[in-house]
């Protein structure tokens, strides 16, 4: 709780920045203070908690994710100094945008209300969609600024349908008690409706097939920092609340909601996987990639209740290789129209730190040892074979090698092509964020145990 | 003492020789290589002594993976094997100017920890691990310094990686289902597994597919040719030399003895599968054009018959396995250099446009023709050896299996003939044939003492795979 406190004060404090004419210390400072809320966080690990009348509910699965998503935006925050330099006036808004986003993601993964749970939905979204449409000038921004907002409002609106549902059927916004009613023999159909409907909008926000038509426009569309935070940030997020949100209701899912999440999983990492292979366009590849991972994240769904310190492996292993790949991206497109593979060529040679951070990056989402993206595809492939899901596991690990064509594209533009300009000018803060991104990733993939113990 | 401290030396030497920067390199990277080799011939000391030099070290702990390392006589043959190519191939390639050769040497040092990784593993999910590990160097290896058109490399380099990963992926849902019936990863407790009939099926097969692309085995050859004739000379030696036995030391570690049942179930199909590739890599041998390319069938066909040896389950058939597994490493390194001299002065590799080499270099003929007699497994060659144990222990299956497998020899010394006919013999070629320097014979006469001295006496290696080997077969034919 006092974290989220912390958090929007931070917010503020952000916007003061403005008043006093301070924007060149925003960066920093604003880091500084993620740091301490870091700490803060931390602190709360072992003292779980409720707050008014178990509005937000503390606990270990709350504070664990609650610190990736702090990291996460200190990243973020860290690359916008470079993003926005040539829109100083407005940089305190941006940054108290993603402060308050962040006010908004721990408000999502430590809900013990519905009524909580879809306000911290509405912040996270409603700065979204600001951030989408940020770049004013450019159509595309605007186009998918739109895109999003129409697409997102209707999804919202679905998922206050099923609260609405659920409320119905069970008389109350609070999580725990409808856990506890959801356990008795005769239940109102509108409960498993209402679940459905609250399910349906959260694909939505993940972007899983069928629901994620919005995904590539919008990432495509968006200014590159927003994209990175769209497919990092907003989308663990997302996960991560749609597994508490199903964790906390109906702790045992029934056979055929498994089944339509086998059905769905499959289908997101196949199509988003076979899309990503015909995409000249990075932004675009990623988001459909983002699409697959979707789909092996939503394998998790299938083991509620012991898959939790799985599922924040897996996403921080996502989310980190993710930042390391998209402030290079940063760094290669600066200057450019758009964010094709052309661009990359010969980044070997003109950038090997880069290059080589990227192609690292690439490799963690394909899931090679020692990446932690192996371990987290190998431990959640675990939990599935448990399960008793073979043939979805044969289906991902399919899917697994198919995505190494089109990571492997990018690569191999870096390397063997030759490069179309000449790079001057090493941006210390890219270089870090890319650095310190990808040695998390490592050392994730070196001890494991560090993360997937955590919430044991 | 114990044998991470192989796998240390590698690491440190593969960061160290990228520190050094590009004119170091190469030396230092032959120093950590030539330290690794002297570790592993001290440890092989104390192993002989009786000591333990295994190392157990819990990894993660849920799932239960520990970072375990045992060395049995077959671990360490490889392992020499392993590290004793490694400094050879590093030397080999001092005469060539290689761009960016910190990164080069680099990888070289990485890939050889690697596969001294994947052989000394004890833990399915750490074997893994350095299996896949092993595919990232070699993939910029080839990729980056190998030759030919661009394009064309591009396709053949990514076509090999995602075959291997495809096969090798389905290895690692095999080890997931044994993790869940045995709760540890560790060889000794996945042994102990009482598995169905279906099930050892499933799990074999499932690595049947990794360890059959890797080898390769007919069908799941295709990437081969085109890789090693893309790939720079040295990264063709690594293949060639020592990944390949990467998927042969599988079949018999982990393999064999995890799923007998289907092992001896199936056992004419697998062998005739290994036969299968004797003939084809034989025949296609025959018609090539391209001297690289021509090694690289001509190693396809003798690798079937490896593979097929190890699926004999028989002890000769296992031992003649693993003793013609180092001997066609050596002798594959040393073909694969000889065409190297021969393209760093023809700028070649067309056997058509050589010819006349022997009257203007008999030095280098001599030593050319040594190990074409040794890769056809003349008598008193360390080929000899292991081929015949695997030749007899096919003939005790179905003497036709030994009569096809044969073949490997008769046209084997039909076309490395022909080829040494067409390549060094014949009129004089107008351009001029330096003779080797002093390097390229070192490295020479080093590959070819080690094949003549092992033909001679190779009981000091029978000596140390043997009880290992024994071992291996006494868990496959347990009873279930």
């Amino acid at each position: 709780m006092n974290t989220l406190i912390a958090i929007i004060g931070l917010g503020v404090l952000c916007l003061l920045f403005e008043i006093f004419e301070l924007r060149k210390a925003i960066v920093p400072i604003t880091i500084i203070g993620l740091l301490a809320v870091l700490g803060l966080n931390i602190s709360e690990f072992n003292s779980p908690e409720a707050y008014y009348n178990n509005m937000i509910i503390v606990n270990k699965f709350s504070t664990a994710f609650s610190g990736l998503f702090i990291i996460l935006t200190i990243f973020l925050v860290a690359l916008s100094h470079k993003f926005y330099e040539n829109h100083q006036t407005k940089i305190s808004d941006f940054i108290a945008i993603k402060v308050f986003l962040l006010a908004g993601t721990v408000a999502m993964v430590s809900f013990g209300n519905l009524a909580m749970f879809f306000l911290g939905i509405e912040v996270l979204s409603i700065a979204l969609y600001i951030l989408a449409a940020s770049n004013r000038l450019s159509i595309k921004s605007n186009e998918a600024g739109l895109k999003y907002f129409l697409m997102g409002s209707f999804a919202s609106g679905i998922i206050l349908f099923g609260i609405c549902l659920i409320y119905g059927a069970m008389g109350t916004f609070d999580v725990t008690e409808i856990s506890e009613l959801s356990r008795s023999a005769e239940l109102p159909v509108w409960f498993p409706i209402g679940i459905v409907l609250v399910t349906i909008g959260m694909f939505f926000k993940i972007a899983a097939v069928p629901f994620h038509f919005w995904a590539p426009d919008v990432y495509e569309g968006s200014p590159a920092l927003t994209t990175a935070l769209m497919s990092t940030l907003a989308k663990v997020v997302a996960i991560a609340t749609l597994f508490k949100l199903l964790n906390v209701m109906n702790a045992d899912l029934s056979a055929s909601f498994q089944i339509v999440v086998v059905i769905i999983s499959m289908a997101s990492m196949t199509l988003g996987n076979i899309m990503a292979l015909r995409q000249v366009n990075v932004k675009r590849m990623l988001a459909y990639s983002g699409i697959s991972h979707a789909g092996f994240m939503l394998m998790t769904l299938l083991s509620v209740t012991n898959a939790a310190g799985s599922l924040l492996y897996y996403t921080s292993a996502y989310a980190l290789a993710g930042i390391a790949a998209f402030s290079v991206i940063l760094y290669v497109c600066k200057n450019t129209e758009n964010e094709d593979i052309t661009n990359f060529h010969g980044l070997g040679k003109t950038n090997p730190l880069l290059a080589a951070i990227l192609t690292a990056s690439l490799l963690s989402m394909a899931g090679i040892p020692i990446f932690a993206g192996f371990f987290a595809k190998m431990v959640l492939f675990n939990q599935t074979i448990q399960a008793g899901y073979i043939a979805l596991v044969i289906v991902a690990v399919v899917n697994s090698i198919i995505s190494v064509g089109y990571y492997f594209k990018l690569i191999l533009a870096m390397y063997t092509k030759e490069p179309n300009e000449t790079r001057t000018g090493t941006p210390v803060v890219i270089y870090a964020v890319a650095v310190i991104a990808i040695v998390l990733n490592i050392a994730l993939g070196l001890f494991p145990s560090l993360v997937l113990d955590l919430l044991a | 003492m114990n044998v991470s401290l192989i796998l240390i030396i590698l690491l440190v030497g593969a960061i160290a020789t990228y520190i050094a920067g590009d004119k170091l390199a190469s030396k230092v990277a032959l120093f950590f290589g030539l330290s690794a080799l002297g570790s592993s011939i001290v440890l092989l000391n104390h192993f002989n002594l009786g000591e333990n030099i295994s190392f157990l070290h819990q990894w993660i702990n849920q799932p239960n993976v520990s970072f375990a390392l045992k060395a049995d006589g077959l671990s360490i043959a490889m392992l020499l094997l392993t590290t004793a190519l490694t400094p050879i191939i590093i030397f080999t390639s001092f005469g060539t100017e290689y761009k960016n050769a910190k990164a080069f040497y680099s990888l070289i040092l990485f890939m050889s920890f690697a596969m001294v990784g994947t052989f000394l593993a004890a833990d399915g999910l750490l074997y893994y691990i350095f299996w896949e590990l092993s595919l990232i160097p070699i993939y910029f290896i080839a990729l980056i310094w190998g030759n030919g058109d661009t394009e064309e490399r591009k396709k053949a380099v990514v076509k090999f990686f995602i075959y291997t990963l495809a096969g090798s992926l389905f290895m690692l849902i095999a080890f997931i289902y044994l993790y869940q019936q045995a709760g540890s990863f560790l060889i000794e407790d996945l042994y102990k597994l009482n598995l169905s009939a279906t099930e050892q099926l499933w799990i074999f097969l499932a690595f049947f597919l990794a360890y059959a692309i890797k080898i390769p085995i007919i069908p799941f050859h295709t990437w081969q040719a085109n890789v090693y004739q893309k790939a720079p000379a040295v990264g063709t030696m690594l293949l060639s030399g020592i990944m390949l036995k990467m998927g042969l030391y599988s079949i018999i570690r982990w393999q064999l003895p995890i799923a007998p049942l289907a092992a001896k179930e199936y056992m004419y199909i697998f062998i005739s599968l290994g036969v299968a590739g004797v003939l084809y890599g034989s025949i296609v041998a025959l018609r090539q054009k391209d001297l690289k390319k021509l090694l690289a069938y001509s190693s396809l066909a003798h690798v079937g018959l490896i593979a097929a040896g190890t699926y004999t389950l028989t002890i000769d058939g296992l031992r003649g396995a693993v003793l013609q597994m180092i001997a066609h490493g050596f002798v594959v390194v040393g073909l694969f250099f000889i065409s190297e001299i021969i393209f760093r002065r023809y700028e070649t590799r067309t056997i058509a446009e050589m010819g006349g080499i022997r009257t203007q270099s008999p030095k280098f003929a001599s030593m050319f023709l040594l190990l074409v007699l040794a890769s056809v497994a003349l008598p008193t060659t360390f080929n000899f050896v292991g081929e015949f144990t695997v030749l007899y222990s096919l003939s005790q299956i179905n003497v036709w299996f030994a009569f096809l497998g044969g073949t490997t020899i008769i046209l084997g010394a039909y076309y490395m003939l022909k080829m040494y006919q067409q390549v060094m013999l014949g009129e004089t070629n107008t351009k001029v044939f330096a003779d080797v320097t002093f390097k390229e014979g070192l490295a020479l006469v080093l590959i070819i003492a080690v094949l003549f001295f092992f033909g001679m006496y190779p009981k000091p290696i029978t000596d140390l795979i043997t009880p290992s080997l024994e071992n291996i077969l006494t868990q496959i034919n347990r009873i279930n």
